[in-house]
């Protein structure tokens, strides 16, 4: 029998990134969205997992204008427009956080199927819900 | 002796905040910086924490931290005083001593 991970007839492979970190104070979530826009050159099936202090990078009215960096939170707009769409966020680091759903950025993406209907990119998931949605996976990157 | 402590990253993913609570002096000032502004914000799971150290100590936290994040004056818990970087400046210079806890 074939594993998960072992190319078969459909060579899509399932990719997770998964980001734990909070924006600017590291360089872990800048970078990771790097990999996530360069891996959407490759065509393969993406998606995103905000867990732990990784909720915070789609916290919206982020400004930077103070601390002198770039702010990078309106690229994760654009990845819609690549056909990444998936974007799970754990509802258990959110609440420890004292977020809620709508603290976050609104992010969606036309879908070619259903006459280019705006839908959400944004799937609130509970931590049980992500550990299936991981053991599904071919590859994950951890940041 | 009035020290200033200055924490740095998130009571989330490092014990930094907590330990640096447990261990200061009441009167003495506490400011979060980069990451760790995160745990100023309201209703979350170390706000109760935070919320009694406000009865014995000054904890501050640096307002451009905090706006790159996407959290304003109105998301903090009541108590914390928000500085910008020159009131940075004068909590290092109004404290005999400074302790960053990395």
């Amino acid at each position: 029998m074939m594993e998960a991970w072992e190319e078969g007839d459909n060579p899509m492979k399932k990719f997770m990134f998964v980001n734990r970190k909070a924006p600017y104070g590291t360089v872990y979530a800048l970078e990771s969205l790097e990999v996530v826009l360069i891996s959407a050159a490759f065509d393969q099936d993406v998606s995103l997992a905000f867990v732990d202090d990784g909720v915070y990078q789609l916290k919206k009215d982020q400004n930077t204008d103070g601390i002198g960096m770039k702010n990078f939170s309106p690229t994760y707009r654009a990845l819609g427009d690549y056909d990444i769409n998936k974007l799970f966020v754990e509802q258990e680091s959110l609440t420890e956080r004292g977020l809620k759903l709508e603290d976050l950025m609104a992010l969606t993406y036309e879908d070619e199927d259903d006459d280019w209907a705006e839908k959400t990119s944004i799937q609130v998931v509970t931590r049980a819900e992500l550990a299936d949605l991981m053991d599904q996976q071919h590859v994950i990157i951890s940041s | 002796m009035s020290m200033l402590h200055i924490v740095n990253k998130s009571p989330f993913e490092r014990g930094t905040l907590d330990s640096c609570l447990k261990t200061s002096l009441d009167g003495s000032s506490v400011l979060l910086i980069e990451d760790a502004v995160v745990g100023a914000v309201k209703d979350s799971s170390c706000s109760d924490q935070i919320t009694a150290a406000i009865a014995s100590k000054k904890v501050f936290v640096l307002g451009p931290d905090l706006n790159a994040r996407g959290f304003t004056d109105a998301d903090i818990i009541d108590g914390i005083k928000t500085v910008d970087y020159s009131g940075f400046v004068d909590l290092t210079t109004e404290n005999d001593n400074v302790q960053s806890w990395l």
